[in-house]
């Protein structure tokens, strides 16, 4: 169970300060499938970070007794002088998992052939979200966090990602957030609208992307 | 790794790099009859004070903006920036302690200088120096993310702090009035205390433990406060 309540994130910018999150609510349980669209600049990764600890709410409280990987996304988790290797072993330290069987299986599904064993910095950041991807598969989160990341890849790395993640892994929680409606409408089976710094949740997938589209064109 | 590489000696420099120092201070000194107010032999002199310098100096050294190039470790929830700082700390510790010892034997070996009277007590003073030092570098590493003139003023510090920290110079040669004013620095009573372990009886050392640690234990009360507030406050990219 992930708990969130009342949730404020103010940024203090140059210009001044920006209340991004103001008093959000969200509840998530065991092997729920949550999707989370909204505009540009509506908080989407803020939220996602504050779930994954990266960041601290400025009020609020956030309560979770399950275990929550970092989020998935673009850019962060990896120190870019280390290889790709030596990433795997260093998260794999910190989460308290025996390496080589991670390194075994990422190898095979991150198809990231000889590129492991160079500086994580020269990948592209499609080849990152490949490596975040598999080690993350490895760490036996009870909750996944994606941000953005779900279209990378060729069509079967996709496939594999599907099926290891919600096949495989079906019993687990994923926290989605992506502005590809049809994905979402696959994969998740609830979903909330992020705008003015709250969520409206829906129990409906079809109604959340509806609500959101005429938002966009309004 | 990233610091050291897997080229050459790798993670050897940790403590050649320290050891090139000291010997360097140490071949200096000895070469220009450096005059430091006592008949005691100059290599043990060096050895001592170069080496503790190198143990509070090279600490806050690392911390300084040690985070932002680690921010994105920090995507882990259980990496916090207390343990950026620690790991820092442990390395730096490590690699003076053994460039201290390793020269000491080295030097031993070929006669240059004799083993500690009192082991005991330059262990004591090296810890309590050791302990200072990482206070200060948690509190300078905390302070240089909330503002850049923290990285800008250590350096010249650290290098001003040097010719006064004790390294050069006997308390017990100064004159009583810039003994008192030399001893408000914590690291002189730490260099004291590790010179008073090596020679013993051969000299009159000067230090005050009390105040060495609460000195410790205040900066190491700020240090860990400091780091409270910037890692509520840090934002990785």
């Amino acid at each position: 169970m992930i708990e969130l309540k009342d949730i404020r994130k103010t940024y203090h910018a140059r210009s001044g300060p920006v209340e991004v999150l103001r008093g959000l609510n969200l509840r998530v349980e065991k092997g729920d499938k949550v999707g989370i669209v909204g505009r540009n600049g509506a908080g989407k990764s803020t939220l996602i970070r504050l779930i994954g600890g990266i960041e601290q709410p400025s009020s609020g409280r956030i309560t979770q007794t399950m275990r929550i990987s970092w989020p998935l996304a673009f850019t962060g988790a990896f120190q870019g002088a280390l290889t790709g290797i030596d990433n795997i072993r260093f998260i794999c330290r910190v989460y308290g998992k025996p390496y080589d069987e991670v390194i075994d299986f990422v190898e095979d599904f991150s198809q990231l052939g000889r590129f492991l064993r160079e500086p994580v910095k020269i990948y592209s950041s499609g080849m990152r979200a490949r490596l975040a991807f598999a080690v993350s598969l490895m760490i036996d989160f009870d909750c996944y966090l994606i941000d953005e990341v779900v279209a990378v890849g060729d069509a079967r790395f996709q496939a594999r990602s599907h099926e290891e993640l919600f096949e495989v892994r079906r019993d687990r929680a994923i926290i989605l957030v992506s502005h590809d409606a049809n994905y979402m409408r696959l994969h998740c089976d609830k979903a909330a609208v992020l705008e003015e710094g709250t969520l409206r949740h829906f129990q409906n997938v079809d109604d959340a992307v509806a609500y959101h589209s005429q938002r966009m064109l309004s | 790794m990233t610091r050291y590489g897997r080229h050459n000696i790798g993670f050897l420099w940790l403590f050649v790099e320290p050891m090139l120092f000291t010997l360097g201070i140490t071949a200096l000194w000895t070469i220009a009859g450096f005059h430091h107010g006592s008949n005691l032999p100059i290599t043990a002199f060096a050895l001592t004070g170069y080496s503790t310098v190198l143990l509070w100096r090279n600490m806050p050294n690392r911390c300084v903006g040690a985070i932002i190039p680690n921010s994105s470790l920090m995507y882990h929830r259980n990496v916090r920036v207390l343990d950026i700082f620690l790991s820092r700390i442990a390395l730096e510790a490590i690699g003076a302690t053994m460039s201290f010892v390793t020269l000491g034997l080295v030097f031993n070996f070929l006669e240059l200088m004799g083993p500690p009277e009192n082991a005991l007590g330059v262990v004591q003073g090296w810890l309590l120096t050791a302990w200072f030092g990482a206070g200060f570098a948690m509190l300078l590493g905390a302070l240089s993310e909330k503002s850049e003139l923290v990285e800008k003023l250590w350096h010249p510090a650290a290098y001003l702090l040097f010719p006064l920290s004790g390294a050069a110079y006997l308390v017990d040669a100064l004159p009583p009035d810039f003994q008192r004013a030399a001893l408000w620095l914590p690291m002189v009573n730490g260099t004291e205390m590790v010179r008073e372990g090596y020679f013993g009886s051969k000299i009159v050392a000067h230090y005050d433990m009390t105040y060495l640690i609460t000195c410790n234990m205040v900066v190491t009360l700020f240090a860990l406060a400091l780091e409270r507030i910037v890692s509520r406050e840090f934002v990785p990219e």
